[in-house]
């Protein structure tokens, strides 16, 4: 029997949970569902939503900020980040709008976290 | 220039108070904002986790403000940027100045405060040392690089475990630099726990608490920071000192509302929470003036800011309108043993039945009750397993089946 003690991350009540495997995996103190979710991933294949910024040009502004649609694996963070410091984009852009799609082969797409107007 | 309603700033705050006010039948409103644009400090905030209450999803910043400002713009709300309030007046007189209009007086009715805060900076917290370039608040280091894409240096020390100095210990370690060490002076970190794990701990970034930074090297240029332990009246101890090189110290040390111009009207800021005393209404104490958000005290969830801007919005409308009661009894809350402040500070149950008390602790519980006491009589009393000064706490009371006297009052304490 193996415990791991986690910190829920999904929302701000951050509950310590409890994992404990024995033939099937048992978690505790967590105060939701989610919780439950966030457990098992977490020891299985952690993974994160990543936030960062994308060149944009012909805007008023320098940088887009972007995010991963959905999560991406933790180990692969820094590898997408390389890949997103070398992406141009130019305005307009649309909030939502799909900057790199499958990144990495992740299956995710990376889209815009805001709309930006082209300068007139 | 004459409107009913002027909201000042931007921000969540300003947006959400405007749109409720649309809402509650107010037409002639006028959002003035100095940025070049809309959305206030959730510009600078690229990462996500805004919104969990009131959307149900996790949205980064300029996702939570975009969608407010696309309901703004729906709503035909007029609103201008660039755009500085320079000063108001007890007879909510607004005066502005820009490019185009120069400097303008507008009359409002009704004027709503929501100019967010400002970071503490390091005057405020004196470290001894010369003034070299390479330090900044995490705010400022924040929307360098998020906004202007600047990198403020390689190897960093944080000083302060506040969200914004966790937020960007990582966005640092994404784009390449060596996060060495997060400092705090206290025993426990004023930032949200999920923000330590995957901030910190995802990255294994050293956190030291009970830590600070006594010494700045470096004359141009920073070159290094020596850090020590302190005892329990935050003086440091010798011999623990520890010398880590470094080229940036990012301060996040706290945040303060923005109150001067509040002040220029005369209104009344609460010691406790640097902010103006408000109502159940988030109205101060010069009738028609009312404040809501950061400006008011500083929140850690953008969810409760837009919360407590609807109020203030509401209330406004009412306020023009003429229906904003002032008759009827008034209690008062007081922050009780282990609370640091309670807002609002009073409340007109004429104006609501039931209302959402905001409020911190002073210090880490465990295992305690939040108790709500009016007068002698315990009227709510909530289990936690933990409460922490980093996370705000709200409890909703009912009063419509209390009997209320003039001048109740109103505790709110934690009992261990
Ligand atoms: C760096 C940082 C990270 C955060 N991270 C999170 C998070 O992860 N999740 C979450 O839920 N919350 C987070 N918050 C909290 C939340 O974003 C804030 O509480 C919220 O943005 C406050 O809104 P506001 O409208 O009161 O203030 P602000 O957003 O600061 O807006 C105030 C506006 O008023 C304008 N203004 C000020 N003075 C004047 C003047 N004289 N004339 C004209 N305009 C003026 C300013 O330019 C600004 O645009 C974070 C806050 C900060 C500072
Ligand atoms: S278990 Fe549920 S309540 Fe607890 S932190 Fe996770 S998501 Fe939040």
């Amino acid at each position: 029997m193996e415990k791991i003690n986690l910190i829920c991350i999904e929302c701000p009540m951050g509950c310590n949970l409890e994992v404990i495997k024995h033939k099937d995996i048992e978690v505790k103190g967590n105060k939701c569902k989610r919780g439950k979710d966030y457990a098992l991933k977490e020891i299985e294949n952690p993974k994160r939503v990543l936030t960062t910024t994308v060149i944009l040009k012909n805007s008023y502004l320098k940088r887009l900020p972007v995010r991963s649609e959905g999560e991406i694996p933790k180990s692969l963070l820094f590898e997408c980040i390389d890949y997103l410091n070398k992406i141009e984009v130019e305005a307009p852009v649309k909030m939502g709008q799909v900057i790199v799609e499958n990144i990495l082969n992740t299956g995710i797409n990376i889209i815009a976290s805001r709309s930006a107007e082209k300068l007139p | 220039m004459q409107y009913d309603l002027v909201v000042i700033g931007g921000g969540p705050a300003g947006l959400a108070a405007a749109i409720e006010a649309k809402e509650n039948g107010i037409d002639k409103i006028l959002l003035i904002e100095r940025d070049r644009e809309l959305g206030g400090i959730l510009q600078q905030c690229i990462h996500n986790g805004f919104g969990l209450h009131i959307f149900k999803q996790q949205l980064t910043g300029p996702e939570y403000a975009e969608r407010f400002i696309n309901i703004l713009k729906e709503k035909n709300i007029e609103y201008i940027t660039n755009t500085m309030v320079l000063d108001i007046t007890d007879k909510k007189e607004v005066y502005i100045l820009n490019e185009k209009l120069g400097y303008k007086k507008i009359n409002a009715k009704a004027v709503i405060l929501a100019m967010g805060c400002r970071e503490r900076t390091r005057g405020a917290i004196s470290i001894p040392g010369f003034r070299p370039s390479g330090i900044f608040t995490a705010g400022t280091a924040q929307r360098f690089l998020n906004i202007e894409g600047y990198m403020v240096g390689k190897k960093v020390v944080i000083l302060g475990s506040g969200d914004i100095g966790l937020i960007m210990a990582r966005r640092l370690t994404l784009e390449g630099a060596k996060v060495i060490a997060v400092v705090e002076i206290m025993p426990y970190s004023t930032g949200l726990t999920r923000n330590i794990v995957q901030c910190l701990k995802d990255f294994n970034i050293p956190l030291l608490f009970e830590h600070t930074v006594i010494d700045i090297k470096g004359k141009s240029r920073v070159e290094g920071v020596v850090v020590a332990k302190v005892d329990e009246n935050k003086n440091p101890i010798k011999g623990t000192e520890i010398y880590y090189e470094c080229d940036t110290l990012l301060l996040s040390v706290g945040l303060i509302p923005e109150n001067e111009l509040s002040k220029k009207a005369g209104v009344i800021i609460d010691k406790r929470t640097s902010g103006p005393f408000v109502t159940e209404s988030m109205e101060t104490n010069i009738e028609g003036i009312f404040a809501c958000g950061n400006v008011v005290h500083v929140h850690d969830l953008v969810d409760y800011v837009t919360l407590e801007a609807k109020r203030a919005g509401k209330a406004a409308a009412k306020y023009i309108k003429g229906t904003l009661r002032r008759d009827g009894v008034k209690i008062i809350t007081i922050n009780g043993k282990g609370i640091r402040y309670v807002v609002p500070q009073i409340i007109n149950i004429n104006n609501s039945k039931e209302v959402t008390l905001f409020f911190r602790v002073d210090n880490i519980y465990k295992d305690c009750k939040l108790e709500v006491r009016l007068n002698e009589k315990v009227i709510k009393s909530i289990k936690k397993d933990k409460v922490t000064p980093g996370e705000m706490e709200t409890i909703n009371i009912d009063f419509s089946k209390l009997d209320i006297k003039q001048d109740d009052k109103l505790f709110v304490e934690v009992k261990e």
